[in-house]
């Protein structure tokens, strides 16, 4: 799909180009006429949506930075300015918080869908561990920048997961004091998490077009998991994608909007709106929404190291999926028996994110008491959450690898194609097979 | 887009004979000029409050206005006062430089302007001007130059003893600030 070009440049202007620069035939042929399969469905719209997104939180931000201040004295009070005093700070500040919200939102249904879809398969991998890559530096950005505005939830995350690092046996407490530059999260802590969080932003942004060009070297997955055969399978990207992704947009920003016109704090957590203070930890500390399900399994082990290994370890496994899926089908599609684990996976991410928003010790179902077993009462979070994390690694250690060898998928059709013109007794009188052949 | 016609112009078509409803071309361009236009009004509706935010903060507009007390001024003495991030010249002129400043007020001034105009009613010997040049806006100190007023040492601009511009590339007079009395010592600034 790549290496072909039907680019024709039409101004002399453009011919004097091309020879020198060829910017415009690069455009033409990755985002006009890059040939696409014909049956993506809106599960395939959240990568314009998330690259909407990218861009969105670095508008936002570069406008952020010149209002905050990177001092612990005064960074609390500079997010409040630029809330009340700055032109628009509101808006862009609500833009800028909730988008990072939005932004996980968008990512995790694009991840279930590479997953659902089996995208992650060859000759993807590399597409897919260069989004697992992006993964990882937006939850640093995240993070970097969720201490930015300096509140309870802020510092005492910071502390929190600067700790983490310390559970690393002999060299764990000289990297944490390396990394606070001092005895504690204090300012030259919050100084370079500033600068970090305004490198890393355009990290992603060189991982993304990393990620987009080893999307357009096999072209993208589909629905069905078959591979294009011809050009009957697909259709140009302008103006099928342009159009389906632009409406799919238009909608995820009327959700994004209501948050920020209508509820900007109700994706945050109250603690934070209390100015940081080394000499009290608030009463229940957590991440925000996107980071809970981490968290959980984190909490779930009683052993300070394990717990790090196995939250870290959560995310490491999506790095080796390519290679632990050993099914020859890609598209869930036609893999009943993996679609319901798969959707038992999906139940289980959030009964984690569920977890780790309450506390450890909290009954599930409060008011029953009857599931005491010895010391352990499986009615309490801890082990709600123990459960979901075994489900989450067994999910891709164990079942993953094992349902390729024993289930049986249904008959995947021969091409993009078929399935469609098989059911052209249902079509309408004048519409017509092949749309790209009109005009 | 009208490609996709076959035979006919939008000229041809009659209402009620447009074959499909898709092939009719005048359908087709408003729905791409409507969402062209709403892509447009979305940027642009952006746009201005990322624009406007480098604009003055409210914060920043609430402390734009000073009160001074002139009491603290001595007869041919100068104080100079921060105001909106600048120097601010308050000047209590003896009655030599006010002379000489009426005396310059038929030569030909490059930026013309009485003295009488540059000071509050009766109130001529206090002088109060924004402190930067109109050049380039460096600072002009006292007592340089030909004319008894100020002298920029950026590019050797000459104000008199009125702040006009006399000598020098500056094309203005010092600026006079807008303030008012609130008392016989009392000033409020901006």
């Amino acid at each position: 799909m790549s290496g072909h070009s039907t680019y024709e440049p039409k101004s002399g202007f453009e011919r004097w180009l091309d020879t020198r620069l060829p910017i415009l035939r690069f455009a033409n042929d990755t985002i006009v006429t890059f040939p696409t399969p014909k049956n993506l469905n809106y599960w395939y719209t959240f990568g314009g949506v998330l690259a909407l997104m990218l861009g969105v939180q670095i508008v936002t931000g570069i406008i952020l930075a010149m209002h905050y201040v990177p001092h612990v004295d005064m960074a609390f009070a500079s997010v409040q300015r630029i809330k009340r005093d700055v032109n628009y700070g509101w808006l862009i500040q609500g833009l800028h918080a909730n988008g990072a919200s939005m932004f996980f939102l968008a990512v995790y249904l694009h991840m279930f869908r590479g997953l659902y879809y089996g995208s992650y398969k060859a000759p993807r991998e590399v597409l897919w561990i260069l989004g697992c890559v992006i993964y990882l530096l937006m939850i640093g950005t995240a993070f970097f920048g969720y201490v930015l505005p300096w509140g309870q939830m802020s510092f005492h995350g910071a502390v929190v997961i600067t700790n983490l690092i310390g559970a690393i046996p002999m060299v764990g407490p000289s990297i944490t004091t390396w990394l606070w530059g001092g005895f504690a999260v204090d300012d030259a802590t919050l100084n370079r998490f500033f600068s970090l969080h305004y490198l890393l932003p355009f990290m992603i942004a060189g991982v993304v077009g990393l990620h987009i060009w080893a999307l357009h070297v096999p072209g993208n997955s589909n629905p069905t998991g078959v591979n294009v055969s011809s050009a009957q399978d697909t259709v140009p990207f302008h103006p099928y994608y342009t159009v389906k992704d632009g409406f799919a947009i238009s909608v995820f920003l009327l959700l994004y909007a209501a948050f920020v016109f209508y509820m900007p704090d109700a994706l945050g957590d109250a603690a934070n709106y209390v100015q940081a203070n080394p000499l009290v930890t608030p009463a229940h500390i957590v991440p925000e929404w996107y980071l809970l399900p981490f968290y959980a399994i984190l909490r779930a082990v009683p052993n300070k190291l394990m717990g790090v290994i196995l939250m870290f370890g959560a995310i490491a496994t999506l790095f080796v999926l390519p290679w632990l899926d050993t099914s020859k089908v890609r598209s869930m599609r036609y893999r009943p028996t993996a679609r319901l684990y798969f959707l038992i996976f999906v139940l289980a991410c959030i009964v984690l994110g569920f977890c780790g928003a309450h506390a450890p010790d909290d009954l599930v179902i409060p008011g029953v008491s009857g599931l005491q077993v010895g010391d352990a009462n499986l009615n309490s979070f801890v082990w709600l959450s123990r459960i979901g994390a075994l489900y989450y690694f067994a999910y891709f250690w164990v079942i993953t690898p094992a349902l390729g060898l024993f289930e049986t998928p249904l008959p995947v059709p021969e091409s993009i194609s078929e399935p469609v013109l098989s059911h052209s007794a249902m079509t309408p009188a004048g519409a017509v097979a092949s749309p790209e052949k009109r005009g | 887009m009208a490609d996709t016609v076959v035979g006919a112009t939008a000229d041809l078509h009659v209402p009620g004979s447009s074959p499909v409803d898709g092939d009719d071309p005048n359908r087709r361009d408003f729905i791409h000029i409507a969402a062209g236009v709403a892509a447009l009004g979305l940027v642009g509706g952006l746009a201005w409050p990322f624009i406007d935010q480098m604009n003055p903060a409210g914060d920043t507009l609430a402390l734009a206005s000073i009160e001074f007390d002139l009491g603290k001024v001595e007869a041919g003495q100068q104080v100079v006062v921060k105001w909106r991030g600048k120097p601010l010249f308050v000047r209590n002129r003896t009655p030599k430089e006010i002379q000489e400043a009426i005396k310059a007020d038929g030569s030909d001034l490059r930026d013309p302007a009485t003295d009488e105009s540059r000071h509050k009613p009766g109130k001529a010997q206090w002088l109060i001007l924004v402190g930067t040049c109109t050049h380039l806006g460096c600072v002009p100190t006292f007592g340089g130059g030909d004319y008894g007023g100020w002298f920029c040492p950026c590019h050797g601009s000459v104000y008199d003893t009125s702040g006009r511009i006399r000598k020098g590339p500056a094309p203005k007079n010092l600026e006079v600030p807008d303030y008012a009395f609130l008392s016989d010592t009392k000033v409020k600034i901006g």
